[in-house]
């Protein structure tokens, strides 16, 4: 398991660093981050962009700017990937990458975590409750609602319940449910558990955005693999030995169906950074979607890059968790 | 699709009594037969097509298009004129939605045309060769996947300067969704290949071009053609998510995403604006996956023809 667990890290090395090429290449060789400082009217100094150019490295030609990036050696120490600084950016001194992006993180987690988990339990049970009475009327509606959460934009649902969260508050003309922010504007004088309930508050409407647009899928996966199994030949063993059906279908069935669920952990966390951005969007968060978002309006190519890098950090851990996962889950493989 | 589409006009009326004869069915028939018995993929066949229409030949004949037009008052409520009311720069909402879901369609089908068939070539020849090659094509493959789409989507558009306009879109939306394609017709073919008729072709001289293009590709066109359908409803969410932050198509073009993002707060005061995109794009969906349901069941051999 050691060794296995080693082998796969040393896989992911050089795929993080091609993935890094390709985010070089599509990020800072493609864009330009000083593009609205040159098309300022009255132009500006050209020692003004000269300046510029060499605080953000532009100076230095594609594949030097690329080793720099990565290892920051001969650089000012504001950059190297490998060193945990991200690069200058273009909003000033000020703006450290970051400090930005660990703050963001903070906020992101808080949405991902409850959002995930509430997500994984319903699909699971909806799922196996859908495939032990298949064709029934209950399976017929949790599989329209996971067609109808899967067919909705993230952005017009999210903006849909924002709304009937507002229209909750009027009607009941209190504040019900926040709708702007991770938290309210003053949190200073809380107490640790105002402080608590307030971020709870706030979390309610996003996480029920996010869990609709995760289960949606997660759910049909479930449904998928639990029908295959309880059509296999060992759970109608089982069965035929006289085990309890609700016996059969947790002890045998279900360990077996949540394979498949595993499997598609890589494009699941890959919608679920997706689904961030647009929720921290239409909630007005100030997290790693915000970062994102304000990072790409103002051209800002090393913040990109960095949260671009992270994202694919993310996705490369979740897929190797999620392989040994499989383990566990699974007696047959063997990992040697 | 469309083969689908022309199949279902001559079809209509002849399949009835071609049941008899059996064995002489097409392919496409029998296909066309199974996906008929499939009532929720037969109706929303008939939605898409609807849809298709709304957006590709109702603008043809409607009065106004997407722009600003100085006759048409701003912020009114929907009247026959103007079935989904105006904006309040004075456009006729109707319009837009039918331009903001020709474009989706449009860079959906482009998106979908591109990405699988570049992704199921690249899959094929991978899994063909295996080994060495394979190592790397698919290396290639996990390195667009770990990128979440809509995000790649995003800094590559909003990276971009000037305007975007929809085959942009669809050029950057294909550049990242080939990536699955890729993933699953490899592995379709890594079983393909083992199986004895493609040896027979390579003991009778065949290429590995001719192999990949004439035997594997072919055989493996269920699940692509399934692939295919459900890429299109993704490239249609993505497209739309791109315009809702803003870096997709941009102004004075019009999509689904941007007019949501102008109405994201009117749900309740103005629902004419706020529903109508949205409800395009789950109208879309929805008919896609539907169908792409079907099309699974109707392109699987081992399904037997009396379910549902």
């Amino acid at each position: 398991m050691l060794v296995y667990t080693a082998r796969r890290i040393a896989v992911a090395i050089p795929t993080l660093v091609a993935a890094s090429v390709l985010v070089f290449l599509m990020v800072d060789v493609i864009g330009d981050p000083l593009a609205d400082l040159r098309s300022m009217q009255p132009a500006p100094d050209p020692a003004t962009i000269a300046a510029a150019e060499e605080r953000l490295y532009l100076d230095r030609s594609i594949p030097e700017r690329y080793w720099l990036w990565l290892t920051g050696l001969g650089g000012n120490g504001d950059i190297g990937i490998l060193q945990g600084q991200f690069g200058p950016s273009v909003r000033g001194g000020n703006y450290v990458i970051g400090a930005e992006l660990w703050a963001g993180l903070h906020v992101s987690v808080r949405l991902v975590s409850a959002a995930v988990l509430l997500a994984l339990g319903l699909a699971i049970i909806s799922g196996v409750i859908s495939a032990m009475r298949q064709y029934s009327k209950l399976d017929y509606t949790l599989t329209f609602v996971g067609f109808l959460a899967l067919a909705m934009p993230t952005f017009w649902l999210g903006a849909l319940i924002r709304e009937g969260g507002l229209w909750i508050n009027r009607t009941t003309d209190s504040t019900f449910f926040y709708t702007i922010g991770a938290n309210s504007a003053r949190v200073d004088d809380m107490t640790g558990w105002q402080y608590f309930l307030d971020s709870s508050g706030h979390l309610i409407l996003p996480t029920l955005t996010l869990m609709l647009t995760s289960y949606a899928s997660w759910s049909r996966y479930q449904r998928t693999s639990m029908l295959e199994v309880l059509n296999s030949d060992y759970v109608r063993l089982a069965r035929s030995k006289g085990v309890r059906y609700r016996t059969v279908v947790r002890r045998h069935a279900l360990r077996t169906a949540l394979i498949p669920l595993v499997s598609v952990t890589t494009v699941a966390v890959a919608g679920i950074i997706d689904g961030v951005v647009i929720i921290e969007t239409v909630f007005q968060w100030r997290g790693l979607g915000y970062f994102f978002i304000e990072a790409l309006t103002h051209k800002d190519s090393f913040a990109i890059m960095a949260w671009l890098m992270l994202s694919g950090f993310f996705v490369i851990i979740c897929t190797l968790i999620a392989d040994l996962l499989y383990g566990v889950l699974d007696p047959r493989i063997r990992y040697e | 699709m469309s083969d689908i589409k022309s199949d279902a006009s001559n079809g209509a009326g002849s399949a009835g009594e071609s049941v008899d004869k059996g064995q002489q069915l097409t392919q496409f028939q029998l296909v066309w037969r199974r996906f008929r018995r499939h009532r929720a993929a037969m109706f929303s066949l008939v939605v898409l097509v609807a849809l298709t229409l709304f957006a590709f030949a109702l603008p043809l004949v409607w009065p106004y298009d997407h722009g600003v037009y100085r006759e048409i008052a701003g912020n009114q409520s929907p009247s026959w004129q103007h079935p989904f009311g105006t904006t309040n720069q004075g456009q006729d909402v109707f319009a837009q939605t039918m331009r903001g879901a020709q474009q989706s369609l449009k860079v959906a089908l482009t998106v979908s045309v591109m990405a699988t068939g570049f992704g199921a070539l690249w899959g094929a020849i991978a899994g063909y060769h295996r080994g060495r090659i394979d190592a790397v094509m698919m290396r290639v493959t996990e390195i667009f996947l770990i990128i979440p789409l809509l995000v790649a989507v995003a800094a590559l558009g909003g990276n971009l300067t000037g305007g975007t306009t929809w085959y942009a879109v669809a050029l950057i939306i294909g550049l990242f969704s080939w990536a699955s394609i890729a993933r699953l017709v490899r592995g379709s073919v890594l079983s393909l290949r083992e199986q004895e008729f493609i040896e027979a072709a390579r003991a009778s001289g065949a290429s590995a071009s001719w192999i990949i293009l004439r035997h594997l590709l072919p055989n493996a066109a269920g699940p692509i053609i399934v692939a295919a359908t459900l890429l299109i409803a993704i490239a249609v969410q993505v497209e739309a998510a791109l315009s809702f932050l803003g870096f997709g198509i941009q102004p004075p073009d019009i999509s689904l995403g941007k007019m949501v993002e102008g109405a994201r707060t009117a749900a309740f005061t103005r629902p004419w604006l706020f529903y109508p995109p949205g409800l395009i794009i789950v109208a879309i969906c929805l008919a896609i996956n539907f169908i792409g349901d079907g099309l699974r069941d109707a392109l699987d051999p081992r399904q037997t023809i009396s379910r549902r």
